[in-house]
């Protein structure tokens, strides 16, 4: 199971980010665990500054902003 | 053409000649849909040619460096790298840690806002080159002179403590750069969803603004409370903006009907620049990251800089005009 998790201080787009993937995933039945990450210190230790990022078994694969649909069903 | 395209809804369908309310709604059609149209299509070019910058390369850029070149950098990426105001804290902190001194963030923070494609596109289209050169420049300089001003405060006093233990990650983002058309026109797309739908909102409230002051505010009414360019009139403009947030895009219709309406130059400039750079929601997200007094030497410096800006057009004003 994929380790997935959004990083964000709970701006909308973070939001938003959270739902799509967790839509997407769910539309696909795949089955991930999906986790929230608002710690400041937590979110700049992946090295991201622009919220939301997504973190994906402990790789950062996107940074600023809602990752497009298309992008999401790559990663799953 | 988007002249005729008011003329047609509020003259031609609506037979609105000559009232304030088809004044109004000209305006209003007229402006909703050239800043739309301006705003979608700089960003989804901007996006195709992949032109914004993200901050963490501009971190990356910037790392431990100081001095006027430093300075100068931090303005000219701030107005080249949009950021949304929800990333401000992390990005504060990842310029922090890395060694960027606090002036030079400062400045970093102040320009990005003010500044940036977008917005200058959007002006030049609304208002014209000449004014938008202008509010760039002054814009630039308030920036980067305040990281000066600001430094010599020694700021570092008032930033909360924890800050300066966070550690940040080198986990380099691997952005596929897939550099095909789809995938070009898909990101592009993406960008133009995401700014359109976070700042169509000050759009529309700023053209209802600025509509509702185009068809019914009497001009000499707008020449009364601020038409006399005077040091006190600025002072109110800056401070009656304060309180406003909006996102730069939004204020721009606004401008455009007061300039129409006489307001002089460094007024309308004064506060503009009041209303998108200095906001209590901006100040509040930054209070979890530095104590009180800095913010308050923040918000008077931005304000007594944008009075000295209003001040100054407005004498010039028999200069340029």
């Amino acid at each position: 199971m994929k380790n997935i998790k959004v990083l964000g201080s709970g701006c909308a787009n973070c939001k938003t980010t959270l739902k799509l993937i967790e839509e997407i995933a769910q539309a696909r039945g795949v089955a991930v665990d999906l986790e929230k990450v608002d710690d400041m210190a937590a979110i700049l230790g992946y090295g991201v500054m622009s919220t939301p990022g997504v973190v994906i078994d402990g790789k950062v694969v996107h940074a600023g902003g809602v990752p497009d649909r298309k992008k999401v069903e790559s990663w799953l | 053409m988007f002249d005729a395209l008011g003329n047609l809804v509020a003259y031609q369908w609506l037979g609105l000649q000559d009232t304030p309310l088809g004044a109004a709604l000209h305006f209003f059609v007229m402006d909703v849909a050239k800043i739309l149209v301006l705003l979608t299509s700089v960003i989804y070019l901007m996006g195709w040619l992949r032109a914004l910058l993200t901050p963490e390369k501009v971190r990356a850029m910037m790392r431990g460096r100081s001095g006027p070149g430093a300075r100068l950098m931090a303005v000219g990426l701030g107005a080249v790298t949009p950021f949304c105001s929800c990333s401000s804290i992390p990005l504060f902190i990842g310029f922090v840690e890395a060694g960027i001194p606090l002036g030079v963030t400062l400045s970093f923070l102040i320009a990005s806002p003010m500044v940036n494609q977008v917005a200058v596109v959007v002006l030049a289209g609304v208002i014209g080159w000449q004014m938008t050169l202008i509010y760039v420049f002054t814009g630039l300089t308030v920036a980067f002179v305040g990281g000066y001003v600001l430094q010599a405060f020694r700021l570092e006093r008032w930033v909360e403590d924890y800050v300066w233990k966070i550690h940040m990650g080198e986990a380099a983002l691997q952005e596929e750069q897939d550099t095909g058309l789809r995938a070009r026109h898909d990101y592009a797309w993406n960008e133009v969803r995401q700014i359109v739908g976070r700042i169509w909102k000050y759009v529309i409230v700023g053209v209802g603004i600025g509509a509702f002051i185009h068809g019914y505010v009497p001009a000499d009414f707008v020449a009364k409370i601020a038409g006399d360019g005077s040091v006190l009139s600025v002072i109110v403009a800056v401070l009656v903006g304060v309180p406003m947030y909006s996102d730069a895009v939004g204020i721009i219709p606004v401008a455009e009907a007061l300039l129409g309406k006489g307001v002089p130059l460094g007024t309308v400039l004064a506060f503009m620049m009041a209303v998108i750079a200095l906001s209590l929601p901006e100040m509040l997200i930054l209070r979890k990251v530095v104590k009180w007094p800095l913010l308050g030497i923040f918000a008077a410096y931005l304000a007594t800089a944008f009075v000295l800006v209003g001040v100054l057009f407005n004498a010039l004003r028999s200069v340029i005009a």
